[in-house]
């Protein structure tokens, strides 16, 4: 097991300039500028916030896992790792992190994918890809399902081994813990803060988060 | 297999391209002419192309960070794509994705087409867009794409190591589809590929009639997952 390292910081919640507590289950979409600083903490522990990012200005340059692990020869993502665009880009860039790995490679979960997952009866329950639809449907402006790409599960620990196995393993993050970026040009950032009943990762309890944005 | 019958038979030269709608229970296979291939490969439910390759549901859905046979490609609904029905290789990798025009021209150098014409440098970035954009899909149909061929390992740091010896001349995978699959591919190098020279290696694809699977098929009792993917695959289909 490698060692974290953790990385505080010295932003006070009472300066912030949005403070928006996100019950489990919820969706959440907004501009973050671009020099803003963005935080999510893990209020009551093990937690997934599955989370996509895109140029404000154009859609089509959205985060891209497999460009933001590749580049930075790494697959867990924590304190000073560059989230990287399909074109390229910096979108932003985690300045602080007390949890110290989160994963970009088990996807969000889907209805259907629970299906094939868990049980093919199990369509009815609720996932964040659900919640990602209702978000962008009510965002409109022309965001669709092909919008919704990999994403990153803030919190959410994805070991792989040296032999290429993959695992969903309990969580390393703990109440209160957090995770910081600075938006390194205008963005758009898409939350579902998971409902998943079915994955021992967040002991069958999904939890709400803190969301705060600094100037 | 007895019941296969090789229907056509297409070398794509190294940094090339390559779309095709396979039908399904057609199986495609891929063979590295000379070794050291890479094949970067995005895959679509041809009938309704929103239904897409999803790595990361392949993955967490089979427990795996690579490919190889009995493993299943999967797409966001759900249905499986593609099952690797045979492979001569071992671990084909799904998580570095593709390089793109300044990727290329930092570690290549320049070679445009006025001075090299069809020698000149290709990047899978450009490849996938050319061939998506014949069937309507674009930059924001691109996904997570599989790298056949190609081996990158992970250490208990989460480092990404690269295997530069994966796959040897002959070697081979059979690709059969579950449903009706637009498959997109090229054969550019591996992103992360440490020769400093543009070298991309050519492929053979042949496309192969094959058996539907049985009840008894490798891929579908690879595990439970693949069975209810299987599942609901076929739900695609009945009445047909």
């Amino acid at each position: 097991m490698s060692k974290f390292i953790l990385t505080e910081s010295k932003l006070e919640p009472a300066k912030a300039v949005f403070d928006l507590t996100l019950p489990s289950g919820d969706g959440w979409m907004r501009e973050i500028k671009r020099g803003q600083t963005f935080r999510i903490v893990d209020l009551d522990g093990n937690q997934a916030v599955d989370t996509l990012f895109y140029n404000a200005h154009d859609f089509s340059d959205r985060y891209s896992a497999q460009d933001t692990i590749r580049e930075q020869g790494g697959i867990y993502l924590t304190t000073g790792t560059k989230l990287i665009s399909s074109d390229g880009n910096v979108l932003a860039t985690i300045v602080a992190d007390t949890c110290g790995r989160h994963d970009t490679l088990g996807g969000a979960c889907a209805a259907e994918s629970n299906q094939v997952r868990y049980a093919i009866e199990k369509r009815w329950m609720h996932s964040c890809r659900d919640t990602f639809m209702l978000a962008i449907s009510r965002w409109g402006r022309g965001v669709t399902k092909c919008d919704i790409t990999h994403n990153i599960n803030f919190f959410m620990n994805v070991p792989v081994t040296r032999e290429g196995g993959l695992s969903f393993e309990d969580g390393v993050s703990a109440g209160g813990r957090y995770v910081e970026l600075r938006a390194d040009m205008n963005l758009i950032c898409l939350i579902s803060n998971c409902p998943q009943l079915n994955n021992p990762c967040n002991a069958y309890n999904p939890t709400p988060v803190r969301l705060l944005i600094w100037d | 297999m007895n019941d296969e019958k090789c229907l056509f038979e297409e070398i794509v030269r190294g940094g090339g391209m390559w779309s095709f709608v396979l039908r399904r229970h057609l199986t495609l296979r891929v063979t590295d002419i000379d070794g050291g291939a890479n094949v970067g490969l995005m895959a679509y439910n041809a009938d309704q192309p929103l239904d897409r390759l999803n790595l990361p549901d392949t993955l967490k859905a089979q427990y795996t960070a690579k490919l190889t046979r009995g493993y299943v490609l999967m797409s966001d609904m759900g249905h499986a794509l593609l099952s690797i029905v045979a492979d001569t290789v071992g671990w084909h990798d799904p998580l570095c994705g593709h390089g793109n025009a300044a990727m290329a021209k930092k570690k290549y150098g320049e070679a445009g087409y006025q001075e090299k014409r069809n020698d000149w440098h290709r990047n899978a970035h450009d490849d996938f867009l050319i061939e998506l954009g014949k069937y309507g899909l674009g930059k924001r149909d691109l996904v997570a794409n599989a790298n056949f061929f190609s081996r990158v390992d992970v250490d208990v740091e989460g480092r990404m190591h690269f295997h530069p010896d994966n796959s040897k001349a002959g070697d081979s995978i059979d690709l059969r589809a579950e449903l009706n699959v637009l498959v997109v591919l090229n054969t550019c190098q591996h992103p992360l590929d440490p020769n400093p020279k543009y070298a991309p290696k050519p492929v053979k694809l042949a496309i192969v009639q094959t058996p539907p699977p049985g009840p008894d098929d490798f891929c579908r009792n690879f595990r439970k997952e693949n069975q209810r993917c299987f599942i609901l695959t076929e739900r695609l289909f009945l009445g047909a």
